[in-house]
């Protein structure tokens, strides 16, 4: 493999593209092995259960796999690396500190009695009352392990809401609007209801009246990204949430786009009945290319007696226990909640990251993160609105969506110019999201980019929309400075190879 | 000094993007957010320095007893193993940690191979034909696992067995909610004769108690009548047992955990899932698969989209969109570390471990060990002083074990009064002496532990 070498236009400076790697079982021979775990014991495992198949994993040696990964590791890019401008997903900077304070709580099974795990309740007791506040909610549950899975879990909520007051059979349906996450329809349809979809307006809210006409008895819930994916505020939130408690169903909040709302607005004071926060967006928690992640449900009262259990209990003593699985005494039983999602707290892992990262911020670290998110967009807009369209021209607050259809036309798509882009040393924002703008360009800069690099992302943007203007052509080429050029999704996909096959 | 200590901004930098932006303050940004609704105050604590915030979270911790503090025998599908040193210096290098999705795959070769070794590692290890970049954990996972039985087979009766691990059977429970699911349990046993109507039968195998468990008749009965086999597995256990391929399972699901994992009281965790090549198509989750690059260079992206949420919307597969990623890539490192025979060897010292130490507490007086047939690496033990009291009385002397009196589903608590013993290669010697001491002691006088 050849290394290429890449010219950074803003420096000058030359940099090798990482060569690829082979893979683990091409870099294997039979015979290779490390000592990690060594054993002379003897498994006595009647002849029936034996496994007779084959086992093929690669053998190695501890050396090869450290260059293996480390190889692997220099071809990827990361928010460590540069900024990371996709839009929805809040690429902040990931403290260090918090990953390190992960580990003091990494040899505790989730078995253990309350009475050896204090300290996980203290910690998880408390983020419950952070993030109920921070959302202006009554209650969380930190079950969820993702935000996906916490849409789930509050449509079971509404279910269960429902069912309570003998409406289950009748409210059968869910409205999203157009402009929402793939999750929010495919989390109602798991949940066993109906999607519809209503249309946005002309200024990138609900459109209220298409809203009114399909709410109706059998409507269960509406779910609402605010401020929505076009990083636009609802303008008549509260007529929406009320419009919708109007015909008896409750307004789900998706916190996809929690971190333009830090101290600056809470879902809890708009409407909302719920709303869940993807603490690995607005607090700061690594996504490990693609999760973990942890999805908290915070709730208005009402629907507290519906969440997941089993739900921890402080008591005067300053003490903690669970209350279903209370060990020692018979269960107080379920009630009315849904069951269980996960076995206790969730991904405790990421909530002691997210945790220290509240901590850190406290009250006024709060606030200041929201307007700086919604200062870096807004710059970062008014730098490049000259040179793009922009999709609904309106304040945005901590993302922003412009339109490459005027490039498109000149020959190179929003798909190309994020290619371009990782050319010029950045991520791509989100492309082709939401669905309702032409050629769409999502960009959420976050809070933790400097100036200079937003200035930065701005200059690469425009030379790339010139270079659309001038020469599409090497638009359509990039990338050529990564590691490799286009892949061919269509082949990967019309004929999939999905694991390594041993040659015959 | 900034009140968010990784904010870049100074005063002037604050000043000049408002200035380009042509506004005064960002309080002119806002005005679309009701007034009354605006700047409330949260009630947080101030911030605190990161020398603060370490001794804070050193506090909280020491309020904890860890697992490696004293003899430990607490498992199931999360288990205490040896990790070794280079998994976490590999897995959690910032350009795997602090990556996002890899939505561009010709900056994401590192997670795409990754994962893609991932999954072939898995297939081989379950002999499975098609394996996914992972679910959030072993309990989503079987409850996804069913859902895919439902649409396979359109049929809404699920039939699982009663000794699959009781998480698992809670939030198989709590999905089967929304698409309003008809969940059966009956003991393994009977698990072959309940096939009729169902999507699916789910086996554990070992079992939550440890035990060994005909999959196979299982299969074959499912089959027969028209469902699915889904088996829950573990990964060590198929280092040493017929794998779900080789005994006609069509969905293996399981924990990842042990795969170099840490426990974490819980997660982030990895939910495995593997299938029939045939059903992939059905398959919730991403799925990393092989290409070409327009030069011809071998290259990885994530394939079959259209089964996803963010492309079919309501009609996906799934709504999984956050997996587990990293540590499919962790359990990818662990592997490739261990090898076959580390793996073996780790597998082999919790099967002699568990066998052993089962062999001595059977010989104490008034216990004996619950597990009808063979076991694996746990197995379950009965006292005259029933589990729950047993189990306070060994934390007292400082040996964690688990009940089966604390399993509940629904809320209700199930099963038997014993104890869980599951054993890995960081079972000691002491240990085991250290946990038959302490029943011996107790076994000696059994109505003094109750009265406690």
């Amino acid at each position: 493999m050849t290394v290429r070498t890449h010219v950074i236009p803003d420096v000058g400076a030359k940099t090798a593209v990482p060569a690829l790697e082979p893979l683990l079982f091409e870099l294997a021979r039979p015979g290779r092995s490390g000592r990690h775990v060594v054993s002379d014991d003897a498994a006595d495992i009647p002849a029936a259960f034996q496994r007779k198949t084959p086992l093929h994993l690669p053998e190695l040696t501890e050396p090869q796999v450290v260059r293996h990964y480390t190889h692997l590791a220099q071809l990827n890019y990361s928010v460590d690396a540069g900024m990371y401008p996709l839009g929805s997903c809040t690429m902040k900077y990931n403290p260090k500190v918090n990953d390190r304070v992960a580990s003091l709580f990494a040899d505790l099974h989730p078995r253990q009695s309350y009475r050896t795990t204090q300290g996980v309740l203290a910690l998880a007791y408390e983020l419950e009352q952070m993030l109920a506040k921070i959302t202006g909610m009554d209650f969380v549950s930190l079950q969820p392990q993702a935000g996906a899975q916490s849409e789930f879990t509050a449509l079971l909520v509404f279910k269960a809401y429902h069912a309570k007051r003998g409406e289950a059979a009748t409210r059968r349906r869910i409205i999203v609007p157009d402009s929402a996450h793939g999750t929010n329809p495919a989390s109602a349809a798991m949940c066993g209801y109906q999607v519809t979809t209503v249309k946005s307006d002309a200024r990138g809210n609900v459109d209220l009246d298409a809203l009114k006409s399909a709410l109706g008895p059998d409507v269960a819930g509406f779910m609402l990204t605010n401020p929505n994916t076009l990083g636009l505020f609802e303008e008549r939130v509260r007529e929406v949430c009320d419009a919708v408690h109007g015909a008896g169903a409750l307004v789900y909040g998706d916190g996809a786009n929690m971190n333009a709302l830090l101290g600056i607005a809470r879902p809890g004071d708009l409407g909302f009945d719920c709303v869940h926060i993807n603490v690995h967006k607005t607090f700061s928690t690594p996504h490990g290319a693609g999760g973990p992640g942890a999805g908290p449900l915070c709730v208005k009262a009402h629907l507290r007696p519906f969440l997941p259990k089993p739900w921890i209990v402080r008591e005067a003593d300053g003490s903690y226990h669970y209350d279903t699985a209370r060990e020692d005494r018979a269960p107080a039983g379920l009630g009315d909640s849904i069951g269980t999602i996960k076995q206790r707290i969730g991904n405790f892992g990421v909530l002691v990251r997210a945790y220290t990262y509240m901590k850190t911020l406290g009250e006024d670290g709060m606030l200041e993160t929201g307007r700086d998110a919604i200062l870096a967009a807004n710059y970062l807009l008014a730098l490049l609105r000259d040179k793009y369209d922009v999709a609904y021209d309106r304040t945005p607050m901590h993302e922003f969506v412009l339109s490459a259809a005027k490039q498109k036309r000149q020959g190179a798509s929003a798909l190309d110019i994020g290619k371009a882009l990782l050319d010029e040393g950045f991520h791509s924002p989100t492309v082709y999201f939401p669905l309702i703008v032409a050629e769409a360009m999502m960009i959420e800069p976050t809070e933790t980019e400097p100036r200079e690099t937003l200035d930065a992302f701005a200059a690469a943007m425009k030379r790339i929309a010139e270079r659309a203007e001038s020469d599409p052509a090497s638009v359509k080429a990039a990338p050529k400075y990564t590691p490799l050029a286009r892949l061919d999704e269509v082949t990967a996909a019309r004929k999939p190879v999905l694991r390594w096959q041993r040659p015959v | 000094m900034n009140a968010n200590p990784y904010s870049p901004h100074t005063e002037e930098d604050r000043a000049a993007m408002l200035e380009r932006i042509g506004v005064r303050s960002v309080d002119d940004l806002l005005t679309a957010i009701p007034k009354d609704a605006r700047f409330p105050r949260l009630g947080l604590a101030s911030g605190l320095s990161e020398m603060e915030v370490q001794a804070h979270l050193e506090r909280l911790a020491a309020m904890n007893r860890t697992a490696g503090s004293g003899p430990f025998f607490i498992g199931g599908p999360i288990q205490r193993r040896y990790i070794p040193a280079a998994v976490p210096v590999l897995a959690l290098r910032g350009e795997f940690l602090t990556a996002y999705t890899p939505y561009q795959p010709e900056v994401s070769q590192g997670t795409l191979q990754g994962v893609f070794e991932y999954q072939s590692l898995i297939a081989e290890l379950l002999a499975m034909e098609v394996v996914n970049s992972s679910m959030y954990d072993g309990g989503s996972a079987t409850a996804e696992a069913a859902f895919m039985a439902v649409r396979v087979t359109g049929r809404k009766k699920v039939v699982v067995a009663t000794e699959v691990d009781f998480t698992y059977r809670r939030t198989l429970r709590t999905y089967g909610r929304g698409p309003e699911l008809e969940i059966v349990e009956v003991p393994t046993a009977k698990l072959a004769a309940s096939a009729e109507d169902a999507a699916c039968l789910i086996v554990q195998h070992p079992d939550a108690f440890g035990s060994l468990v005909d999959v196979r008749q299982i299969a074959d009965a499912a089959h027969a009548a028209g469902a699915l086999c889904v088996q829950v597995t573990e990964p060590h256990a198929n280092a040493l047992l017929e794998p779900p391929g080789a005994l006609g399972v069509d969905i293996a699901v399981g924990e990842g955990q042990p795969l170099g994992i840490t426990m974490s009281y819980g997660g982030p965790h990895l939910g495995i899932f593997a299938c029939r090549e045939s059903l992939v198509r059905q398959m919730p989750g991403r799925i990393a698969g092989q290409t070409l690059d327009a030069n011809g260079t071998r290259g990885f992206v994530n394939t079959l989209q259209t089964r996803e949420q963010h492309i079919r919307r309501e009609k996906a597969t799934s709504n999984i969109c956050t997996n587990e990623a990293l540590a499919a890539i962790t359990a990818a490192v662990y592997l490739s570390l261990l090898g076959p025979e580390g793996l073996r060897a780790a597998a082999r010292a919790g099967v002699a471990r568990a066998h052993a130490l089962a062999k001595r507490l059977a010989a104490l007086p008034g216990c004996a060990i619950a597990n009808e047939g063979p076991f694996f690496d746990r197995f379950t033990l009965r006292t005259e002083i029933g589990g729950w009291d047993l189990r306070n009385a060994l934390i007292a002397r400082g040996i964690q074990v688990e009940a089966t009196a604390s399993h509940y589903v629904d809320g209700r608590r199930e099963g038997r009064d014993d104890v869980i013993a599951q054993c890995t290669e960081l079972t000691s010697e002491a240990d085991a002496d250290a946990l038959v001491d302490a029943v011996a002691q107790l076994a000696r006088s059994p109505e003094t532990v109750a009265a406690r």
